[in-house]
């Protein structure tokens, strides 16, 4: 005889409400690639912020590590429909790296090492909704995750959050990125399933 | 380790829905290093969120494909031209 009752049972993954529509639930961490993976050695990387008005905030590794850390615990949606949830992170705010930068335009266009690119609104990556993280789980970002560091954008679709990121380039005009250009929806909000161009 | 990408021949079928030829076979001229080449030597990776196909020689994206629903995006702006063989 059963001695749980059914309203103690757990709700099914897929109604998690934490689940956008149209993705499930996934343990694991797959790895979707659209090119070999880029090797950055620690002393030669860098993250650049480059301004409308053609200048280039730079910082080494090191300066990167010794600015304040934080670690967000947040759900990553991918568009090819898997979703995982309480991932957590360490690295630091976009806040933090924007803290002294001079801008008046609405757009970024983020870069990375081997070059892809994506794009989003300056305003999505502001007001603690963006970082650069270089730790998974507690462990240095592997390679295949984009490591040594990514940029980290959860409430967009993970298309956006650039592996090997390079650097963000602050644009006066909407520049399309990799997957924009081929297909994929220009903002990629997953609660509003904006996968593809018209959705 | 195992091999991050797949020949061009996995292009055969994704490509045989939009074109009536096997453009597989078509030659390719890589628009960044100028290396000649069939398509089906070109470096795929994907399939998701889309093909992608670089060149073997520079490793620049010479074809992207994406299938959506209802819909097929393809980018060949890294070609400079595909020779497909033809009956006279």
């Amino acid at each position: 005889m059963s001695i749980i009752s059914r309203g103690f049972r757990g709700r099914r993954r897929e109604d998690d409400d934490r689940l956008p529509p149209g993705q499930y639930l996934v343990d694991d961490f797959p790895v979707l690639s659209a090119g070999p993976t880029p090797r950055v050695p620690l002393d030669r990387w860098e993250f650049a912020i480059d301004t409308e008005a053609e200048q280039t905030h730079r910082w080494s590794w090191a300066e990167l590590m010794a600015l304040p850390q934080e670690t967000p615990t947040v759900d990553i949606h991918c568009v090819t429909k898997w979703s995982k949830l309480g991932t957590g992170w360490r690295g630091v705010s976009l806040d933090t790296l924007f803290e002294n930068i001079e801008t008046a335009v609405e757009y970024a266009l983020v870069y990375s090492y081997g070059g892809y690119t994506t794009n989003l609104p300056l305003e999505d990556l502001l007001d603690g909704k963006a970082w650069i993280v270089h730790q998974f789980d507690g462990e240095e970002l592997e390679p295949r995750h984009g490591g040594p560091a990514r940029l980290l954008v959860p409430h967009l679709y993970l298309w956006k959050s650039a592996k090997w990121v390079r650097g963000i380039r602050l644009l006066e005009e909407d520049w399309p990125g990799f997957w924009e250009t081929a297909g994929y929806h220009n903002y990629g909000d997953p609660w509003r399933e904006q996968r593809y161009e018209g959705d | 380790m195992t091999t991050e990408h797949l020949d061009g021949n996995a292009l055969a079928g994704p490509l045989g829905e939009i074109f009536a030829v096997d453009v597989t076979a078509a030659v390719g001229r890589c628009a960044s290093c100028g290396l000649t080449g069939p398509v089906a030597s070109l470096r795929v990776y994907g399939p998701a969120p889309g093909l992608v196909a670089r060149c073997p020689g520079c490793d620049e994206v010479v074809l992207r494909l994406v299938r959506g629903p209802g819909a097929a995006w393809l980018d060949l702006r890294g070609a400079v031209s595909l020779r497909v063989e033809l009956p006279e």
